[in-house]
């Protein structure tokens, strides 16, 4: 297991340096000289010296690179120009915030999906089948910011039951953090809990066909033991995965999320740097988030492994 | 009198994709779910085309007189908080972000598929090169990809067609791989080769065709993704800019009259709603009708 693990961990190398070379490349898409895109709105000539010698821009293009994944690998990923901070304190502080938003969409994902995957395949080719078809189908298609703007419409202007933003973080107000949190949470999750629900869905049927499944109905166990036990048990195992490759999902959808409850995560940071102009902020971003992306692609891996026996690695 | 080989003479390729023409069309024919995400995608790309020409005002004309009034006789959908008609405004933003959804999958596809083909046939480091940057962009989730690229690269309608479509590049690089490995192995092919059919004329006559299906079916599904980000870059102001319609970016404009012009926010949506599904289910339906086990 260790050594599937080391190899995959040693596959993903190159591709980190890919992704490096791209992220760092973006900086030379910024139309004119960069330093006055980098500088903003500060344009006197010590700022300008300073960031040139910051950044190495004399230097030859190779060198350029080699400074900025040097520091890239030691945590540094720059300075934001706005707040004058370190990128990756700024991230640190706003990963908290995203990580709620996430874990609570996952749990509205995983207990919507699951069960209505479940049921249109135990119902297939009936009405049940065919609506939850349509609502995943539906849910797929629906903009989640369209999605937040008539809950805040429903929910918070014409109800007044929750709160439209006004975030509070978990560790100050547990029950206001959770309040504010639990619009966004399911704007996020619906999106996911339709994937979960087709993968659920095709898991399961490609299940009930099984031998196991039919001895287990000969031997005369009652339906819901065999659907629960025999079959759902095995039908988790690709499901599971694919959740864990849901975080890039989730991260898009965080961005327009948090921008339309306000609330100050990962992706409002990064929306708020693309205006403000703060590039380092915004090349963090994406090298952080991409690294993350193939962390869970090795974690859905594993996990494949792990949870099915039958694939257990043998080296 | 020119010399053509046995396969060219034959002509393989094109009864074989007429015929998969009427098998599809057929197929298409008995699935309802297509047929409506087909009617709702036609309606759309009618209203998006006669834009120009239908009697509705100027998708920029305001009436300080008419601000963010409900729907009427007037103004079957309302109007904004600068009065100007909605339903114009929503009939001008479908051009925009039709345009925008199908632009940048014909820049994904024009990109991607030549790469990816190239990759497939040749193999080697051409084939390692192509798919080491491939994954590294797959890694990159789309709607930051998108972001990133429209952030530097400064933000407009243009430009966002450009970032989404270099984001959607990499899936059908990949696609147009695994389908090149996979026919490049055929009789038909091998035969060609044998008969001295050039390299180019290869790829162009008997490869491309015999990919095409699995293409077709992603090109469909992308717009319908394509359209969800052009709205996403335009509801954060990445997109189309002021005083451009597009639904994206009347929805950003919505949320802030939601109390006083709830409608402001419901017909774009709606209309993105519809066309994504529209798209998503004629995507659906093409991949079954193309699909070889299902005949």
């Amino acid at each position: 297991m260790l050594s599937f693990i080391g190899r995959r961990v040693l596959i993903a190398i190159p591709t980190i340096f890919v992704i490096s070379v791209f992220v760092f490349m973006l900086q030379k898409l910024l139309p004119g000289d960069p330093v006055l895109a980098l500088a903003g709105e500060d344009r006197d000539p010590e700022t300008l010296a300073a960031l040139r010698e910051l950044y190495r821009l004399d230097d030859p293009l190779v060198v350029q690179y080699a400074h900025w994944a040097g520091n890239a690998l030691r945590g540094d990923l720059g300075i934001s120009l706005r707040t004058n901070q370190p990128v990756t304190e700024l991230m640190l502080a706003k990963l908290p915030v995203t990580f709620q938003l996430a874990v609570m969409a996952l749990i509205f994902a995983v207990g919507i999906g699951i069960p209505m995957g479940i049921l249109s395949a135990v119902r297939k080719g009936t009405w049940l089948d065919y609506i939850a078809n349509f609502t995943a189908l539906s849910g797929l298609s629906i903009p989640n910011f369209w999605l937040g703007i008539l809950l805040i419409l429903l929910v918070s202007v014409n109800l007044g039951w929750l709160p439209a933003s006004g975030y509070r973080a978990f560790s100050v107000d547990p029950v206001r953090s959770i309040e504010t949190m639990l619009m966004p949470a399911f704007v996020l999750g619906t999106a996911l809990a339709a994937t979960l629900m087709r993968h659920t869905r095709s898991a399961m049927l490609t299940v009930l066909k099984s031998d196991y499944v039919r001895t287990a109905r000969a031997k005369g166990l009652r339906e819901r033991v065999v659907i629960l036990k025999h079959a759902l048990r095995n039908a988790l195992v690709p499901v599971v995965t694919v959740s864990a490759l849901l975080f890039g999902e989730l991260l898009a959808g965080a961005v327009l999320t948090e921008q339309i409850f306000s609330i100050p995560g990962f992706g409002k940071l990064v929306v708020d740097a693309v205006f403000n102009r703060d590039y380092a902020v915004v090349q963090g971003i994406v090298l952080v988030t991409s690294i993350g992306f193939i962390c869970m692609n090795i974690l859905a891996d594993t996990l494949y492994i792990v949870l099915n026996p039958r694939l257990r690695y043998t080296p | 009198m020119s010399m053509s080989s046995p396969i060219d003479r034959a002509g393989p390729v094109a009864p074989r994709a007429e015929r998969r023409r009427s098998r599809v069309w057929g197929k298409l024919r008995t699935r309802p779910a297509a047929l409506f995400g087909g009617t709702l995608v036609v309606v759309f790309l009618v209203l998006a085309i006669l834009a120009p020409v239908l009697p509705i005002p100027g998708y920029a004309e305001t009436d300080w007189g008419a601000i963010r009034l409900p729907p009427s006789l007037a103004h079957p959908l309302g109007t904004d908080h600068n009065g100007r008609d909605l339903l114009s405004r929503m009939i001008w933003g479908a051009q925009a972000s039709l345009f925008a959804g199908v632009v940048s999958v014909v820049i994904a596809v024009c990109v991607g598929v030549p790469l990816g083909v190239i990759a497939g046939w040749r193999g080697g480091w051409t084939d390692a090169t192509i798919s080491r940057i491939t994954e590294a962009l797959l890694a990159v989730p789309f709607l930051i990809l998108a972001i990133a690229f429209a952030a530097f690269l400064g933000p407009s309608l243009t430009n966002a067609m450009i970032a989404i479509g270099l984001s959607a590049t990499p899936v059908f690089i990949r696609l147009a791989r695994g389908q090149t490995l996979a026919v490049k192995t055929e009789d038909y092919v091998e035969s060609a080769r044998a008969a001295g059919v050039g390299q180019l004329p290869t790829l162009w006559r008997y490869i491309l065709p015999n990919i095409a299906p699995p293409i077709i079916v992603q090109a469909t599904l992308t717009v319908a993704t394509a359209i969800i980000a052009e709205a996403s870059l335009s509801f954060l102001g990445l997109g189309q800019q002021p005083p451009a319609p597009s639904w994206g970016a009347m929805l950003n404009t919505a949320k802030n009259f939601m109390e006083q012009a709830p409608w402001m926010a419901i017909w774009p949506g709606a209309a993105i709603f519809l066309v994504v599904l529209g798209f998503n289910l004629l995507g659906d339906g093409l991949r079954d009708a193309l699909d070889p086990r299902e005949t």
